[in-house]
């Protein structure tokens, strides 16, 4: 036992750090009730929507972030920003991971001035048309996955609350983009955006249609970094947040494209036992992982690790042994979300773990990644955020991280898309800058980066015929035609930054033309 | 070596986005339809988007045939008429039953080369047995004109004319095509033959083309980009077959550079016949691009 | 060539254009639909006209649905719906006014 004022003998006390006084026993006091109890009424939840707003201390001003992970079938960024609507908030910015069609209700939300500014990775759909044509007074802040999470991570872009849908969490906060003990028919897989903006936000909020018993372990997002849980009676639309299974293309056209960048791979000297690879989830994405598959096979060479962006096809690889683990920031399809539930070698990371600039994050691992593309330029400029028609119709994603990360990047893209070139002088949005990316491969042709020397000397002595991309964009002029320019207006609708925070590019108002 | 005509790619002539993405996959030959796979009221339709497509679009490395209609119907003479000024083309004759139906083309063929004032004989041919009488007449079809390239043969109205229906292994077939094959032999042309319908099938596609390619025939109508792989991979020597072609060239020359007037290999000796496949087995596999470099 | 009647050429599937044409006495009046109206309204519009002036037709009521088809293709449906509504039948192929790839 020792008094207060035997604490002056105790030598050094500035230099011991301490709070207040001595033990005192009054200022502790058990709770005897069982943990089933406690669960019961001492957990997290909270009643309604409003009331955690209100708990969460949002004010005017303040920025509200959300994860994609529900893609087309996300119920949650519509459902907060109406209550936050009701409730008369205002100048509100918006920091999504993604955004997609179905938030065209937040057009009304900017009209009225609840949402001030708009920070995500894309915009598709009447919201990213309404934008181009000048909805906002303030641009929308394009980021790569990477980029936010630096941004977030460094108080660039501070998250106030973030409002994160979960499939199942238990009354304390553990939370999951899967239930093991209930499903209540949501499943997205991986939450990994949601994991950054839960650990930095000053509130995190847990929206959820499943409470699942203590502990909802192992699990995506700790309780450790929740404050409130609240339960609603819908999170999203299962048929919109994933396919049953993802459909391997038969367009010929597709194929072929797989099948030549699939020879590119074999060819640049990364094809070896232990490389690493990202695919997208586009159709001539998905189908090199087939094409792929049969060299495997062939030449006896496994992965180390399938990095993404995962759907059910990198899982059949790996439960063929082709590939020894897989590290999933987003599940695409419910295969892959079910083995990342079941599996675990199949491990969930977060966006920062996958794409933050600097070193040792996942996507410098990479050997191979294939990415898609809206258009490519001359100068091996990527964009994929805006359409031929200067309308915004895409995301950034982990575009320009994994383009930068990856020993040899790969974009697959047709020469033309109908009568809109792909391959282009210039693009019209630069999202991902040329000297990061390697290898183009259309459907007409294949050009390398002349920065790449060596790639290319293999590429040739393996007898793959190569284009300068001059070449290539001549023929798709010879093909379609020259287009005429979008008129745009001088007014900056959009700022697309790199994945270290700088401005990369603009994106204007269209021009409505003169009827 | 001349052309490859490992696979020839089939193209409805009246499908704009078929037409213009023919030349990006692999076959060999691209075959623009402006027969059976074209409606009647389309038919001219069909013919002006196949003569802008020969006259405005690169098929590079492609050799292009054009179905035109039969003589007798109401649009052959004018398919003839706008294909063959292109100076583009191959004409594949639709159901050819006689030696007369090919003069019969061959005619109209010469007098608008010469109207136009294409070099004569500068249009080639290809004939299609689809009949038991063309079939029965393919010697005499072969022979018939110096601008065939080739004689194919078209297994669905041929089954039909048969009275009976194409099964798996083909038997019905058999006749048909072997004769085929021996008219183009013997006039010294290619065997084309019949498409495989059921794109699904790609374990009973693959035997077919083993089939056809032991019976000796020199490629296959393809109706999708899916199938052009598979019949390349059978057609092309495997390399057993290069290295034994080239142990046969070896020895002749070994022999020839000693002076002595028989070669022989393992044991037996290396006669005209087997060389001869040898060098057509080493051609061929150059040609496909089978061959190393040091080869 | 003058136009008799309404006549259609062409599909409303990917890469084609469906072109009807219709007589018409004051010039060539063009009502286009297209799916790359902002980068190829012109040109498909100038194509269409050009294909016509070049078999005679002066005057023409044309209604075209685009699906990103290529020059080529416009000229083909152009000319084959004119020639039907005309009743004409002998395009002089390889004839005058004929551009071809070298």
């Amino acid at each position: 036992m020792i008094t207060a004022g035997e604490l002056q003998n105790i030598p050094f006390m500035e230099e011991l750090s301490f709070s207040d006084g001595t033990f005192r026993p009054e200022t502790v006091q058990k709770d005897y009730r069982t943990c089933l109890q406690r669960e019961q009424s001492n957990n997290k939840i909270i009643g309604s929507l409003e009331e955690v707003i209100h708990l969460s201390g949002l004010k005017d001003g303040m920025t509200v972030s959300f994860h994609h992970h529900f893609r087309g079938g996300d119920y949650i960024v519509n459902m907060v920003m109406d209550k936050l609507a009701d409730m008369g908030f205002r100048d509100l910015v918006l920091a999504a991971s993604s955004l997609t069609d179905c938030h065209a209700p937040l057009i009304r939300h900017i009209q009225n001035g609840v949402i001030r500014r708009i920070e995500t990775s894309g915009l598709r759909g009447a919201l990213a048309e309404a934008i181009s044509r000048g909805l906002m007074e303030v641009p929308v802040v394009f980021r790569s996955h990477g980029g936010r999470a630096q941004a977030i991570e460094t108080g660039v872009l501070p998250i106030d609350v973030a409002f994160l849908g979960a499939p199942s969490c238990d009354p304390f906060g553990n939370s999951n983009g899967y239930s093991r003990d209930r499903d209540n028919g949501i499943m997205c897989g991986s939450m990994g955006y949601a994991k950054c903006d839960a650990a930095y936000a000053k509130k995190t909020v847990i929206l959820t249609n499943n409470i699942v018993p203590y502990p909802n372990a192992p699990f995506a997002i700790p309780e450790t970094d929740v404050d409130y849980v609240v339960v609603v009676e819908k999170i999203g639309d299962p048929a919109g947040i994933m396919a049953g299974a993802t459909r391997f293309t038969t367009n010929p056209k597709e194929l072929l494209i797989a099948e030549t960048a699939c020879d590119v791979i074999e060819a640049s000297g990364r094809f070896q036992d232990g490389f690493s690879i990202q695919m997208g989830s586009g159709g001539a994405s998905l189908a090199v992982a087939r094409f792929l598959r049969e060299k495997m096979l062939a030449e006896n060479i496994k992965a180390s690790f399938a990095l993404g962006g995962i759907t059910g096809s990198i899982v059949d690889l790996h439960e063929e042994g082709l590939v020894k683990r897989i590290l999933d920031v987003q599940s695409f399809d419910l295969r892959a979300a079910q083995s990342l539930r079941d599996n675990r070698f199949h491990q969930q990371i977060s966006a920062s773990y996958y794409a933050r600039p600097g070193q040792g994050t996942a996507v410098n691992q990479l050997d191979v990644v294939v990415l898609s593309a809206l258009e490519v330029d001359c100068d091996f400029n990527v964009n994929v955020l805006t359409g031929s028609d200067g309308v915004i119709r895409g995301a950034v994603g982990g575009h320009p991280d994994t383009a930068f990360g990856a020993s040899v990047s790969i974009v697959v893209v047709p020469l033309v898309r109908g009568r809109i070139p792909c391959v282009v002088k210039q693009v019209s949005t630069l999202v991902t800058p040329g000297k990061t990316v390697d290898v183009i491969v259309t459907d007409r042709g294949i050009a390398v980066n002349p920065l790449r020397k060596n790639l290319i000397a293999r590429l040739k002595e393996a007898g793959i015929h190569l284009f300068t991309i001059q070449e290539l964009q001549a023929k798709a002029e010879d093909l379609v035609g020259i287009p005429d320019p979008i008129p745009y207006t001088d007014r900056v609708v959009g700022v697309v930054s790199y994945r270290d925070g700088s401005i990369i590019d603009v994106i204007r108002q269209i021009q409505e033309p003169r009827s | 070596m001349s052309q490859l005509r490992r696979t020839m790619l089939y193209v409805p002539g009246n499908n704009a986005g078929m037409i213009r993405d023919a030349g990006i996959y692999s076959a060999d030959c691209i075959m623009f339809d402006l027969e059976d796979s074209v409606a009647p009221s389309e038919k001219d339709g069909a013919r002006f988007l196949v003569y802008e497509a020969l006259t405005c679009l690169e098929y590079p490395g492609k050799e292009l045939l054009v179905r035109v209609n039969a003589l007798e119907s109401e649009y052959g003479p004018e398919d003839l008429e706008a294909i063959v000024r292109t100076g583009k083309a191959v004409i594949r004759l639709p159901k050819t039953e006689s030696a007369q139906d090919v003069l019969d083309c061959e005619r109209e063929i010469a007098r608008i080369e010469k109207s136009a004032g294409l070099a004569p004989g500068s249009t080639k041919m290809m004939a299609a047995v689809e009949t038991a009488a063309g079939v029965l007449s393919a010697r005499e079809i072969a022979a018939a004109s110096k601008r065939l390239v080739g004689i194919a043969i078209g297994a669905e109205d041929y089954v039909t004319d048969l009275k009976t229906s194409r099964s798996p292994e083909g038997i019905e077939l058999y006749f048909g095509r072997s004769m085929v094959l021996l008219a183009a032999r013997a006039a010294g042309i290619d065997a084309l033959d019949t498409v495989f319908s059921d794109i699904n099938d790609e374990e009973g596609f693959r035997r077919e083309v083993a089939y056809i390619k032991q019976l000796g025939f020199d490629g296959k109508s393809v109706i999708n980009p899916r199938q052009i792989q598979p019949v390349h991979d059978i057609f092309t020597p495997t390399q057993e077959e290069i290295q034994r072609s080239i142990a046969v060239i070896e020895a002749l020359e070994d022999a020839k550079s000693k002076g002595m007037g028989v070669a022989s290999l393992n044991g037996k000796m290396v006669d005209k016949p087997i060389e001869d496949r040898a060098r057509r087995v080493l051609s061929f596999a150059r040609a496909v691009g089978a061959l190393g470099r040091e080869e | 060539m003058v136009i008799e009647k309404t006549s259609i050429a062409g599909t409303l599937e990917s890469s084609d254009i469906m072109i009807t044409i219709a007589p018409g006495e004051d010039g060539i009046s063009i009502d286009l639909t297209s799916t790359v109206e902002k980068q190829f309204g012109r040109q498909i519009r100038s194509e269409i006209e050009g294909a016509l002036r070049e078999i005679g037709v002066t005057g023409a009521k044309v209604t075209a649905v685009d699906k990103g088809a290529l020059d080529c293709a416009i000229r083909a449906r152009v000319r084959a719906a004119a020639y039907r509504a005309a009743g004409e039948k002998n395009f002089p192929w390889g004839g005058a006014g004929h551009e071809s790839a070298s």
